[in-house]
Parts: structure tokens; C-alpha cells; sequence
């Protein structure tokens, strides 16, 4: 029943098996793979066509994957049960991430926020199917694409928007922006604007967790910290150095992988050696899990493995969703690279109608639920743009503040006098 | 001697600065200054660093160390040793070669109240990190309005080492000392380097902690009072390393030394010279540059780092902007080539700065004639 809906592969699997494979057999060649969504993009046809043979050769150990993944799902149940409650409770946070994104649209138009702005439309089944599986003291670890994330792990819309607008009452008080979205309540630990920046923080806190439990001995600290990504960032060096640390170590971190196929303008397909991201997860021992990022129930059924599998110490696990933004990168971005057919394949797909289609079909939810949930959210956010615009910006001694957490810097004390002559403060018990 | 930058600040002919409130800021804190006089003890800076890791990681179990070779090689520079076998492999965390990765793995960890100690082989591999070091550490407090600090400390050799080349050998001081939210130690002697590492791991954000390669071996004498585990200096606060009345020489690192060496040669020769041991690049002591440049009125700055935007610059800058109208001559400003550091001998020698290059400098600042050749 695990990983059912995507392909899964356990490190030591794929070498026994491949040695004696040939290469008819490859995985580009295989009709489960050619339906597989990658060949979303415009682009796969030609990749395929111009893969060599020895190419091809070295992608047959993956092949022996796809047969357990073959087997594993026979013997699936396909039925991806959620409760009803739980099945609203995604819907909501959906339609949450949705709606305040859109927003930021018309915001940003009209000046009220400003800078780079990334928005999240169209991935939302990522977002929603992995943090909502979260407990408040799981770290979420984000990208300059954050704002969802935020609003999945907890942050309140009002808190986020505000942020954006550049106010006090923001989560960061107006100091962090639409790029970096801070919550130490909600163990959001920031967006990173910088492409792989935020990968070996997130492996960091993911070291906190084991080094509480392990050496400060909080028994009860079974953390798990998610570090979302793009598939641009999978072609650098700080993603391969801490997927190799963090399998090493065994840290419950869960590395995923936002495949939305472009970075920027540059398509995964062009600008990646081999584009099946998840084959690098057993490449450094670890599974790798590809699922289709469009179905927020495969993405949840997912998550709640490699989440269980963290929780559990069993270490860290590499899911690729394969997903797609609707805006271009950022709301700065002519988006004109992208063929329309693509879009349209994908706006096809949309993540939203999907769960709600399910829902319905389901008989978890009838259309007057959803639509009180939509109209729900449409006043969240409209208050949330009311909040932010009605607030305060920041003050000005607000500029010079919070440079340190020793509140008047370079280690001086609030008596004036050098903390380091408190005797307290030799004891590690001086008030910071 | 062209390797070495003389740059005067020609004070001449720009208009008196406003002072305003320059003296209420010099207000001197003579309450902090702590003198440690009753030397009993020899100690090498590699053993002070040691003892106080030790400490620090024996008194709270939040602090831990990873690195290259700190665990089982016993550190590259044996600054590690016997700290494996005392706090186990989880609390010496031997990493692979992979610096942005660690680093990064420190400063999330960090996040979480966790006080990490990061041991970079050398500081130029940190500029592998230095994306972790600047964007993920020290800008992180502010911009989570305070909600997140980041209790870390980055330490490694700094600074030029003895015949290896360029990348591996050259001064980060400036660099990290312009990056708001940073904190940059440049410890000496052996106090200094108990002192203020001690002090960087209590505090509560993060800390660039430069140690120099060729001091490690070096021995100094400890006070009894340094050597209690409860000792720690403070950060942000320069040391008078000799009292002086003629000229005021800055330094850090091992710099100190070739002033300390520079002030006994002109000693002989009737010029008195007060050697600053800065201790903190950032955040910088003004008060003490100043009160001792009102003091002598003349002043030279040294360091090995690069010319442009170098230490020397601020200072430069701070005691022009403060002091004005007490200095006597144009401020000399000594530092290191600004060249990519060379690799032969007596090419790197010219390099960087030397006692004699502090010397005249000096008797330049008090009008002692100085053969012509000297300037070129």
C-alpha cells in the first residue's frame, strides 16, 4: 500500500537486478514510463529521441524500480481514502493557497507590495498534501515561493499579507518580505531566496531533532523537518552535499522536490542530465519517490510514508512532485517561453478541481460545503488585505532593531556593562 | 618596498569636520577594562583554544563541533584534540568536504537552540559557505524580527600562511567585518583566544572567529584568572597591549606581535608607541582608537589583509571622523600587497607587512627622517 501511485525505490534494490538487464529493457522504453506526467512538458519528445544508447544503458537500473512499483501497486488498494474531515481540511488550505496567492496578483498591481513576488498557483497539492500532515513543532523550510507554505504550516493569512505589504503587523514585522517568511511559532524557518540556500538548514534542523534526542536525550523529540525545493535547485551542489549528509547521519528530513519543469525559463529537460530527480535518492541511499505533484492524494499518501519513515529515525527520503506553475516565475516575468499547449495541459490538471471533483464523486463533500469553504476563505483574505492595509508600517527606530538578539549588541548588557562580567552570564543563565 | 600600501589621508585642506557630540561618545569605558597582570602560566594559542571548546562543550550540552577532521584526525591543526574521545562522535561531528552543506547544517541547527561551533580547515574554504555564512546567519535575526536567532560560531585559521599560494592564503577580516549581524574575533595571545572564543559561544548570535595558523604554536602567558573556566573577555573590546604616548599603532592577529616588536625598536630609538590589540573587527572599538589617538595624535594602522576597504580604512575613517583635530600628522595605513598572494619567499615577504615596515611608518608619523628608499 505504501508509495502506492508512484514509483518508489529502496536503495540496495536496483544494482542486484540491472547487471544482467539489457538495454531493450530501458526505462525510457517502458509504456508505463512514456505515460508518466514528464512527458507533460513539450520538451520530453525531444530528450527522448536524441538519448543515446549508452544513456539509455545507465538508466536501466532504475528499470528493476519500476517493476516493484509495478507489483507494489497490483496489490494497492487505488481507493486513496481520507476522511471527510481531513478531505475539507486540504480542500480549505487549497483553496487558501489559491485565493491569497491571486490576491497578491491584484496587490502587486496595484502597488501595495513590491520586489521579486512568486507565486505559488498551480502547486498547491504539494503544500497542502505534505504540511498539513505536519505537527506545529515540524520544521517547514522554504523557498522564495514561501507564502503557501506559511499559510499551510499555520501562519495566519493576516500575518502574511501584512508581511507582503511591507507592515509591521507582518510575521516579520515588515523586516523579512515576500521572500522570506520567518514564524519560530510555527517552525517556519524562512524562505531562502538564494537557489539551494535553504536545503542544508533544513538539514540542520533536522540535525537539531537527532541531536535532541539522541545526545540531549528528549526522548519524545521525533521532529521532522520538510525542505521544499525547486528542480532548478537540484543541479546544485548544497542539494547533493546535504542529501549525502543527510542520509549519512539518518536525519528525519524529507527533501521535496517542487518539479514545476522550469527554472525560470530554463527547462528541466534542458538543463538537467537526467531529469528524473528522484533517481538520486537511492544514488546517496536513500528512497527516491516520484508522484504526481496535479493529485493531492497521491502526494498525501506520500508524505505520510516518508513523513512516518523520518518520525520513526529511520532517515531521510527524496519525493519529486512533478507539478506545474501557472504565473510565470515570478509576477516580474513575461512567462513567454513556456508553450501555451503545456500550460494548457497542465491547467487541465488543475489540483483544486481534481480534489474537489474527487470529493464530490466521493460523497465526502457535497458542492454547498466546498462552496461555503470558498466563500469562507475569499472573506479571510479580504480581511487579511483590509489587516495589512489598515496597519501601521514600521516605525523608524524599527530599522536598527533585531540587527543582534543581544538586544543592545556586542555582547553589553542591559545595565550597560559588558555581559560578560555578569556572573550569570559565565553560567550560561544571563537574560539575553 | 612597494609591497606595502602607505596611504595618507591628506587632512590637509578639507574643512573642520562638526564634532558635535564626539566627546560624549569617546566617554571612555575604563569599568570594562579588566587587566589579567599576574602571569604564572606559559600556554600555546592551540591549547587555549582547545581548553576553552572543551569548557564550553563540558559545561553546556548544546554546544557541539563538526568539521573536517575534528573528530578522529584530531583536527587539521590538532585545535580538536582529545575532544572525541571526551564528547563522543555526536558532539564531534566529523563532516565530509563539504562546506556549504555543513555550515548550513550548523546554522539550522542553530535555529533550534543549538550552539554550534563550525570549523572551517581554513577560512578560505569558507568561501564556499560564505552563502550560508552571510544570507542564512547573520541576516537571520532581523529579518525574523527577532523571532529566530542564530547562536553559532565560525572559527578556522585566517589570514596569510607561510608558502601556499594565493587561495589559501589571505586576511577575511574586512570581509566579514562589513556584513551587519556578524560578530568578527581576531584573537592574539593565548587570553585572547580563551577569552573571546569562550565569550563567542556564549553569545547569543552569530560569531566569525579568526584564528591565525602560524600563532597556534605559539606560547603566551596566562593569568590564573584566564584560566578559569568561568573566564571570558568581552566582545567588542580592544586591548591596550603597551601604553604609549608618541604614536598609536593598531593591529590584530598576529600583527600584534610585529607591533608589539616595532614599539621595543623604536622604544630605543625615543619614540613611545601605544599598541592597540583590537581583539573585535566588528564590532569595532572606536572609543579606545580614539581616546588613544587624542593621546598620542598620531596614528598607524597595520594589517595583512588587503588595502582597499581594508580595517585599516575604517579605522582610518572612524579616527578622521571623531579625532580631526588631534592628529598631528597624516595617519599611515600598513597592510598587505594588493596582489593575489604570491608563492616564492621573498615575493611573499614583500607581501605582507614586516616589524621594520611598522617602524618607519611610525618614526614617518613622528618626523623622524626615514631614508627616501623606504617610500618607494
Amino acid at each position: 500500500m505504501a508509495f502506492a501511485g508512484a514509483k518508489i525505490i529502496q536503495p540496495s534494490l536496483p544494482l542486484i537486478h540491472t547487471t544482467t538487464r539489457s538495454p531493450d529493457n530501458t526505462l525510457l522504453s517502458d509504456p508505463s514510463f512514456l505515460s508518466s506526467p514528464f512527458l507533460g512538458s513539450t520538451r520530453t519528445l525531444r530528450l527522448t529521441q536524441s538519448i543515446s544508447p549508452a544513456q539509455r544503458r545507465s538508466a536501466s537500473p532504475v528499470v528493476a524500480v519500476s517493476d516493484v512499483f509495478k507489483e507494489k501497486k497490483l496489490k494497492s488498494n487505488t481507493n486513496l481514502l481520507l476522511t471527510k474531515e481531513e478531505g475539507l481540511q486540504v480542500y480549505e488550505d487549497m483553496i487558501l493557497g489559491r485565493a491569497f496567492e491571486d490576491m497578491c496578483a491584484q496587490m502587486y498591481y496595484r502597488g501595495k507590495m513590491f520586489g521579486f513576488v512568486h507565486l505559488y498557483n498551480g502547486q498547491e497539492a504539494v503544500s497542502s498534501g505534505f504540511i498539513k500532515l505536519l505537527k506545529k513543532e515540524d520544521s517547514v523550510v522554504s523557498t522564495y515561493r514561501d507564502h503557501v507554505h506559511a499559510l499551510s504550516k499555520g501562519v495566519p493569512a493576516r500575518a502574511v499579507m501584512s508581511e507582503l505589504f511591507g507592515k509591521k503587523t507582518g510575521c516579520c514585522r515588515g523586516q523579512g518580505g515576500s521572500m522570506h517568511m520567518f514564524s519560530a511559532e510555527h517552525n517556519v524557518l524562512g524562505g531562502f531566496a538564494f537557489i539551494g540556500e535553504g536545503i542544508p538548514v533544513a538539514t540542520g534542523a533536522a540535525f537539531a531533532s537527532k541531536y535532541r534526542r539522541e545526545v540531549l536525550k528528549e526522548a519524545d523529540c521525533d521532529h521532522v523537518t520538510l525542505a521544499f525545493f525547486g528542480d532548478g535547485t537540484c543541479n546544485n551542489g548544497q542539494f547533493f552535499e546535504c542529501l549525502n549528509m543527510a542520509a549519512l547521519w539518518k536525519l528525519p528530513i524529507i527533501f521535496v522536490v517542487e518539479n514545476n519543469l522550469w527554472a525560470i525559463g530554463m527547462s528541466h529537460l534542458r538543463s538537467t542530465s537526467d531529469p528524473e530527480i528522484w533517481k538520486k535518492g537511492p544514488a546517496f541511499g536513500m528512497p527516491g519517490v516520484h508522484v504526481d505533484g496535479m493529485d493531492v492524494l497521491k502526494v498525501r499518501e506520500v508524505a505520510k510514508e516518508a513523513i512516518g519513515r523520518a518520525r520513526r529515525g529511520e532517515g531521510p527520503t527524496l519525493v519529486e512532485c512533478e507539478t506545474y506553475r501557472f504565473r510565470g516565475h515570478s509576477l516580474a516575468d513575461p512567462d513567454e517561453l513556456r508553450d501555451p499547449a503545456e500550460k494548457a495541459r497542465y491547467a487541465a490538471r488543475d489540483p483544486i478541481t481534481a480534489l474537489k471533483k474527487y470529493l464530490i464523486e466521493s460523497k465526502l463533500a457535497n458542492e454547498a460545503e466546498l462552496k461555503a469553504i470558498e466563500k469562507k476563505i475569499d472573506e479571510v483574505v479580504e480581511d487579511a488585505v483590509e489587516f495589512a492595509d489598515e496597519s501601521p508600517a514600521p516605525s523608524r527606530s524599527q530599522l536598527l532593531e533585531n540587527v543582534f538578539a543581544d538586544p543592545r549588541g556586542f555582547g553589553i548588557g542591559p545595565d550597560g556593562s559588558y555581559r560578560c562580567e555578569d556572573p550569570k552570564f559565565t553560567q550560561g543563565t544571563a537574560q539575553v | 618596498m612597494w609591497g606595502i600600501i602607505k596611504q595618507k589621508l591628506g587632512a590637509r585642506g578639507l574643512s573642520a569636520p562638526v564634532f558635535g557630540d564626539c566627546m560624549h561618545r569617546l566617554r571612555p569605558m575604563a569599568s570594562a577594562i579588566r587587566r589579567y597582570s599576574s602571569a604564572t602560566k606559559q600556554m600555546t594559542v592551540r591549547d587555549a583554544l582547545n581548553s576553552a571548546l572543551d569548557e564550553e562543550m563540558a559545561a553546556d550540552s548544546d554546544v557541539f563541533l563538526m568539521g573536517e577532521e575534528v573528530g578522529e584526525y584530531q583536527g587539521a591543526y590538532k585545535i580538536s584534540k582529545g575532544l572525541l574521545d571526551k564528547y563522543g562522535s555526536e558532539r564531534v561531528v566529523d563532516t565530509p568536504i563539504t562546506e556549504a552543506g555543513f555550515t548550513g547544517i550548523g546554522v539550522g541547527a542553530a535555529y533550534h537552540g543549538l550552539k554550534p561551533v563550525v570549523e572551517f580547515m581554513t577560512f578560505n574554504f569558507a568561501m564556499q559557505a560564505i552563502d550560508q555564512i552571510i544570507n542564512s546567519a547573520a541576516k537571520t535575526n532581523y529579518m525574523s524580527a527577532g523571532k529566530i536567532n542564530v547562536p553559532i560560531v565560525f572559527r578556522g585559521p585566517n589570514g596569510p600562511a607561510a608558502g601556499v599560494g594565493a587561495q589559501h592564503s589571505q586576511c577575511y577580516g574586512a570581509w566579514y567585518g562589513s556584513v551587519p549581524g556578524l560578530k568578527v574575533l581576531v584573537p592574539y595571545s593565548s587570553e585572547d583566544a580563551r577569552g573571546l572564543l569562550k565569550a563567542a559561544i556564549r553569545d547569543p548570535d552569530p560569531v566569525v572567529f579568526l584564528e591565525n595558523e602560524m600563532l597556534y604554536g605559539e606560547s603566551f602567558p596566562v593569568s590564573t584568572e584566564a584560566l578559569d573556566s568561568s573566564f571570558s573577555l568581552p566582545i567588542g573590546k580592544a586591548k591596550i597591549e603597551r601604553e604609549g604616548k608618541d604614536v598609536t599603532i593598531t593591529a590584530f592577529s598576529k600583527m600584534v606581535g610585529y607591533a608589539l616588536k616595532a614599539a621595543e625598536i623604536l622604544e630605543k630609538e625615543g619614540i613611545n608607541a601605544e599598541v592597540i590589540n583590537l581583539r573585535s573587527i566588528r564590532p569595532l572599538d572606536r572609543a579606545t582608537i580614539n581616546a588613544s589617538v587624542r593621546k598620542t595624535n598620531r596614528l598607524v594602522t597595520v594589517e595583512e589583509g588587503f588595502p582597499q576597504h581594508g580595517v585599516g580604512a575604517e579605522i582610518c575613517a572612524t579616527v578622521v571622523e571623531d579625532s580631526f583635530n588631534y592628529l598631528d600628522t597624516p595617519v599611515e595605513r600598513i597592510a598587505g600587497a594588493d596582489v593575489p598572494t604570491p608563492y616564492a619567499a621573498n615575493l611573499e615577504r614583500l607581501a605582507f607587512p614586516q616589524i621594520e615596515d611598522v617602524v618607519r611608518a611610525a618614526k614617518r608619523t613622528c618626523c623622524r627622517s626615514v631614508p627616501m628608499a623606504a617610500n618607494v
